[in-house]
């Protein structure tokens, strides 16, 4: 049995549908992705697993015990890190691991061995005076999550982790999730980074309360329809209208130069020349492979 | 104090133009010499781990800091002697401290607009045309705060643009945006640079980062690496640039280590 369950939960807020029917599980060792923009339901599904809100109906469980009713069972479990920071700004590195350590009953040898732990993890141990407030945004984050790792949870939520934090950080930061993964840990976490989707186990997208599409993160970026060429040539507007007036072609700009996008059977070579009557100059056209963000893209405007 | 840099003939055209600008904080330097030069109708991501001078390079193009040596000009004006001209003629926007939650939007553009010293009817009819570029008229009403933060940003980036600037500098503009939201961000941004607006962006995100006309990146202090996306890319060897970035980093800081 998988170590995280939801079966079909529904959670209305007025005439709202936040979530509807949604049901995916988690193993243990496995890394899985919620990926959707603002509204898709990603929090309010984050709420109900942590037992900060109750379902309309349908069942989760996490290590076989039902959320709604042995939540106290579940506690020792899990880990949760929201999406705003939410540590205590004036309490110091150390300080705020002190207090978490109590609150889950960790004191004595047993805290300093895990604090140790987790400084190996973190490097977070020349910072341990240092007030929270005034840590980088990825010290931050890696604070909040050793917070979260304090009680040696077997699942890890995490909503939205890495807003606002850079690329070396973000990197660090999923290195020690990779770490968490080969020791067992189960993670869940909503993310808009397609680059971070990329490093997941499994991820799903989902939109309007909906799963649209799941598996693996290749096999979801496989799934584009069509196909995308980089037009390596100056991209201006008129070029662009141009380009979007050939039937069956669709032109976008990125960058120095332009995507082309085709449909599914389609061939580039049969739109030469209508590009270059357009008046392009001949920049080099090449493929590209459609990445996870172009299908998820594709899905959003299918389903609107 | 700089020097005021020589007025060669491009300056003109050029929406950024600085030379060795440099920045000293006591014995650490921030900014190292950086030259650079951003033309208007332009998309120049400006790229670097914490830590690296970007924020503090954004500052001096911005009119906040003055630079210990070095200068140049931001539309025209220069770096050194005249901040005040320079903040008048550029829009900012960043993610982190943008609007008043406690406001709704249209307050939000009406107390910016006042801020950039707007007569009143130059206020109402720049919302107006801005309404309906960004498509904001669904959220004018509500508080700031309590608005998705992809709609938010559409509001902090009709604020910047209330005075019409020819240079525009977003500081991680799209941080937490979705990415449909985030691709509809950047067609405005597209359109705005086709009308010959200079636009300036931060971000942490490499795959945004491919959206930019050009790029550099910064290493502690200097400009490491300059070119359009494509052609770096393609130069390195690497798939896309959150492998070239990572790796030109680490590199770097193993030769310190």
């Amino acid at each position: 049995m998988a170590f995280l369950t939801i079966d079909n939960l529904s959670k209305s807020y007025g005439e709202t549908k936040a979530l509807i029917d949604f049901s995916l599980e988690v193993e243990p060792a496995e890394i899985y992705a919620l990926v959707g923009p603002d509204g898709a339901g990603k929090t309010t599904m984050i709420r109900i697993l942590c037992g900060l809100l109750g379902p309309d109906k349908g069942a989760t469980t996490i290590g076989g015990f039902d959320v709604g009713r042995s939540f106290d069972q579940i506690k020792p479990l899990l880990g949760y890190m929201p999406q705003q920071f939410s540590l205590y700004p004036d309490l110091s590195v150390e300080e705020n691991l002190t207090f978490y350590a109590g609150l889950y009953g960790l004191t004595g040898q047993a805290y300093r061995d895990k604090r140790d732990y987790l400084y190996e993890f973190s490097n977070l141990a020349p910072f341990a005076k240092r007030r929270a407030s005034a840590l980088s945004g990825g010290m931050k984050q890696k604070l909040a999550l050793s917070c979260a790792l304090i009680h040696d949870p077997k699942i890890l939520i995490l909503d939205e982790p890495t807003t606002g934090v850079d690329p070396l950080s973000r990197r660090q930061f999923w290195e020690i999730l990779l770490q968490l993964k080969s020791q067992g840990v189960a993670v869940l976490v909503s993310t808009p980074y397609m680059d971070e989707v990329a490093r997941c186990d499994r991820a799903c997208f989902i939109f309007g309360g909906r799963k649209l599409s799941e598996g693996k993160p290749e096999e979801l970026a496989a799934q584009f329809e069509g196909s995308i060429y980089y037009f390596n040539s100056q991209p201006t507007a008129p070029l662009i209208s141009d380009l979007n007036g050939i039937a069956g072609l669709s032109a976008s700009r990125f960058g120095a130069g332009m995507h082309l996008y085709l449909k599914p059977g389609d061939q580039i070579d049969r739109y030469y020349d209508a590009i270059r009557a357009a008046g392009a100059d001949t920049g080099e056209i090449s493929p590209i492979k459609p990445g996870l963000e172009d299908r998820f893209i594709q899905l959003m405007e299918a389903s609107r | 104090m700089s020097e005021p840099t020589n007025r060669s003939p491009e300056s003109k055209c050029c929406a950024v133009e600085v030379d060795q600008l440099t920045r000293k904080f006591g014995d650490f330097t921030a900014v190292d010499a950086i030259s650079l030069k951003v033309e208007y109708g332009e998309i120049f991501g400006f790229l670097g781990a914490n830590g690296a001078g970007k924020t503090t390079a954004i500052r001096m193009l911005c009119g906040l800091l003055l630079p210990t040596s070095g200068g140049g000009k931001v539309a025209g004006f220069d770096v050194a002697n005249q901040p005040e001209m320079i903040k008048k003629s550029i829009g900012y926007m960043s993610q982190k401290f943008s609007l008043y939650p406690d406001l709704t939007g249209l307050e939000n553009l009406e107390f910016y607009g006042a801020a950039y010293g707007l007569s009143p009817e130059r206020i109402k009819a720049r919302i107006g045309q801005l309404t309906e570029r960004l498509d904001l008229s669904g959220f004018l009403k509500e508080l700031s705060g309590s608005l998705p933060i992809g709609w938010r940003q559409r509001l902090a980036l009709a604020a910047s643009l209330l005075h019409q600037p020819k240079i525009l500098f977003l500081d991680e503009p799209t941080g937490g945006v979705d990415p449909v939201f985030r691709r509809r961000f950047w067609s405005i941004l597209y359109e705005l640079a086709d009308e010959g607006v200079a636009i300036f962006v931060t971000t942490h995100y490499m795959d945004e980062a491919e959206y930019c006309g050009r790029v550099s990146i910064m290493h502690r202090g200097r400009i490491i690496e300059q070119g359009k996306p494509f052609e770096l890319i393609k130069a390195s060897g690497f798939d896309n640039l959150e492998e070239m970035f990572v790796s030109l980093i680490m590199e770097r800081e193993a030769v310190r280590a």
